[in-house]
């Protein structure tokens, strides 16, 4: 077994050990250090898996595609549990929740931790596909951890819309198999992604495209894309902010990472529709529906939350209008929405524990109450609103540039929902971060490292690239094809 | 073509389960519903079995396994006893008319067939047509899922969509991890069973009154 293999196995591993003992262990402070300590090693041993890869098994693999994928999830989800931890803490204390259910918490993240790397790791369309069903088993868990009535609809409403999406994407998934198996045989080699998308030419178009309406309507549940995307702020809403973060920064694009498989697999069929023009229209309507949506939100949480479908509405364009240019738009853009996002709902969090509510109107002059955490929610907008130079400006500038040289018009409505949603994002952000202070506060005992950390990633990568990131995501891009 | 006993049996069975998805939808009772949900569970079984026995492959007859004890018996014994618990047996209210939503049904076979027979041309008959019938199941859970409001019905409605992707995978001849997903839905139906009881949701979520629903979202405080 040489050391790349052993990081493989170790990135499944640690997170399921951590979640067994997280789950036996009953002292607080003692079990959000491990849970940061095993989020930790695991994105070591992500890491690592960028120096030396093992070769593809049966069941697990690393590719080009798939690391990008691993490290930014375990980068999140380490940063994050030590948001958590300052976050859980203050939970604790005002009673929201109990020592119980906080060992309950911290298990369920460790086991979605392990399901996400599982699902980005597999080499099998169904191992991938029950991975992604115990992500959001365990998502469903947590947003309901509250237990308030509102916690519950939430909970229950993503329970039903994530299973029916899950159960499309399983009939997808099935169908895929039925598309392969006169070219490649019975048994697991037939299931296997390297092995399919060598294949993938001899296989029955028409099946494959019906196959594709399935995992996209299924997969494209988990994304968050209108009009399925009902289930998205309830559960952002409702449930622990750093389970709005990891939902947000993470679990999204897992999914999209299954779509964008199944994609290359339609992309490497000659006969195959062209996948990218559906992404593109679900993308676009997703951006547009959620740049008008915003204005309407009361709720800090859930302005944010429409705000991650009008990135993910980005992204899912991006890759749906394919070449090297656009996929490598796409790909930076899922990165920076990943660290702003995540940043911002930090910030959200503390503004929320320090007010006692999500409510915006009740959300008066943060940066003079609270000036660090004030001005650093007023970079995460500026930042996730694509104003220069932050790193969104760049990857949405990319994406636009790219479109306006091939579909002009396509371009102009990316453009309108971009600013419509830049309107509403600073409508809010005015009445939230200045002015007089308002309501209830409390001081925040919070580390700020988490947020800016992230948002300090996103600065650089709007000013500097580094060759290296910018060869490699080029080299994905290119292997994302048309 | 292959039309033997192998075909006509599997055939009945597939048959069944879409004919029984029917009897779920024009259902007005809980009790009632849950009687044809096990029944419905039973001849997945049955077909799944068949299956294992006519593709001869042992494993199935785990899957088979499972879907009788679990799906045709202990979630319905559980549910009724939480319906009872509740106090929920009344009559079902439905958004759609009975009568129309039959009609749209039918109409759902028909586009299911039109949708997989000229797509899987070369595929074996027997696999093709199981596959028309599988996603006619799975249309008509959707179906029973947007036309009842009360979260039990909603959830035998996912339930009989999930069967029809288990004959969808057993009828794809030698797919492989079969026994696990159905493992991994067996586990997801038991959490939905669960969480209906832990949380006592009754008929709360499918309220059309937009009232509730801007309460709900924290937009009219």
């Amino acid at each position: 077994m040489s050391g790349a293999d052993i990081a493989v196995s170790g990135l499944l591993a640690a997170p399921a050990a951590a979640a067994g003992a997280l789950a036996l262990l009953p002292n607080y402070r003692l079990t959000a250090r491990l849970n940061v300590g095993a989020a930790l090693l695991t994105l070591l041993l992500a890491l690592s898996l960028t120096m030396a890869r093992p070769a593809p098994g049966l069941y697990l693999h690393v590719d080009d595609l798939n690391i990008v994928f691993i490290v930014l999830t375990t980068f999140v989800g380490f940063t994050t549990s030590a948001f958590s931890a300052s976050y859980i803490a203050h939970e604790l204390e005002i009673g929201r929740l109990t020592p119980a259910y906080l060992r309950f918490y911290h298990a369920m993240y460790q086991t979605l931790m392990f399901a996400m790397n599982l699902a980005l790791l597999a080499n099998n369309i169904g191992l991938m596909w029950v991975a992604i069903e115990l992500a959001t088993l365990t998502t469903v868990l947590m947003v309901g951890i509250y237990r308030t009535h509102e916690a519950i609809e939430a909970a229950w409403k993503y329970f039903i819309l994530g299973s029916v999406g899950i159960a499309l994407a399983l009939f997808g998934t099935i169908l895929v198999y039925m598309a392969a198996r006169p070219v490649m045989g019975q048994g697991m080699e037939a299931m296997a992604w390297n092995a399919l998308l060598k294949a993938a030419s001899g296989f029955d178009p028409a099946l494959l495209n019906l196959a594709f309406v399935f995992l996209l309507l299924g997969y494209g549940t988990k994304v968050g894309l209108a009009p399925l995307h009902a289930w998205l702020p309830d559960a952002h809403a409702e449930g622990p902010t750093p389970i709005s973060a990891v939902l947000s920064g993470l679990l999204l694009n897992v999914a999209l990472y299954a779509v964008l498989r199944f994609k290359m697999l339609l992309a490497a069929n000659a006969g195959a529709i062209a996948p990218g023009p559906l992404m593109v229209t679900m993308g676009l309507v997703s951006v547009l529906f959620a740049s008008f949506m915003l204005y309407r939100r009361r709720d800090i949480k859930r302005m944010f939350a429409y705000s991650s479908i009008e990135h993910m509405g980005i992204v899912t364009f991006a890759f749906g209008m394919g070449g090297p240019l656009a996929n490598f738009a796409g790909l930076l853009h899922m990165a920076m929405h990943s660290l702003t996002k995540s940043a911002i709902f930090f910030a959200v969090g503390h503004v929320a524990q320090a007010k006692g509510t999500q409510k915006i109107a009740d959300i008066r002059g943060l940066t003079e109450s609270h000036p660090v955490l004030g001005w650093g929610l007023v970079l995460g907008v500026v930042a996730i609103a694509g104003l220069p130079p932050l790193g969104i400006f760049m990857s949405e500038f990319l994406v636009v540039s790219s479109t306006f040289a091939r579909a002009p018009l396509l371009a102009v409505a990316l453009v309108a929902g971009l600013l419509v949603g830049f309107g509403a994002l600073f409508l809010r952000l005015h009445a939230v971060a200045f002015g007089e202070p308002a309501g209830k506060s409390a001081p925040v005992e919070a580390s700020y490292v988490p947020m800016f950390a992230h948002l300090g990633l996103v600065a650089v990568a709007g000013i500097y690239l580094p060759g290296a990131i910018v060869a490699w995501f080029r080299n994905v891009a290119e292997l994302l094809g048309g | 073509m292959t039309r033997g006993l192998a075909f006509d049996v599997s055939h009945l069975l597939a048959g069944g389960m879409v004919l029984l998805s029917f009897v779920l939808l024009y259902q007005d009772r809980m009790f009632g519903l849950l009687k044809v949900f096990a029944a419905h569970a039973l001849v997945l079984a049955l077909s799944v079995a068949w299956q294992a026995n006519v593709q001869d492959a042992p494993h199935l007859y785990l899957t088979a396994a499972i879907a009788l004890a679990f799906k045709a018996i202990a979630i319905p014994v559980a549910l009724h006893r939480i319906v009872v618990r509740l106090g929920i047996h009344r009559e079902l209210e439905t958004v759609v008319g009975i009568g129309p939503t039959i009609l749209f049904g039918m109409g759902l076979v028909a586009l299911s067939i039109a949708v997989i027979l000229p797509v899987t041309a070369e595929a074996d008959p027997l696999a093709r047509e199981d596959l028309a019938f599988a996603l006619s199941v799975v249309l008509l859970g959707l179906l029973m899922m947007i036309a009842r409001r009360n979260a039990v019905s909603q959830v035998i409605g996912f339930m009989s969509l999930e069967n029809g992707l288990v004959l969808a995978a057993t009828g794809a001849k030698g797919m492989p991890l079969v026994v696990e997903i159905s493992v991994a839905f067996s586990i997801l139906i038991a959490f939905i069973v669960i969480g209906i009881f832990l949380f006592r949701i009754r008929e709360r979520f499918d309220t059309v009154d937009v009232g509730a629903l801007d309460s709900f979202r924290g937009e009219r405080r």
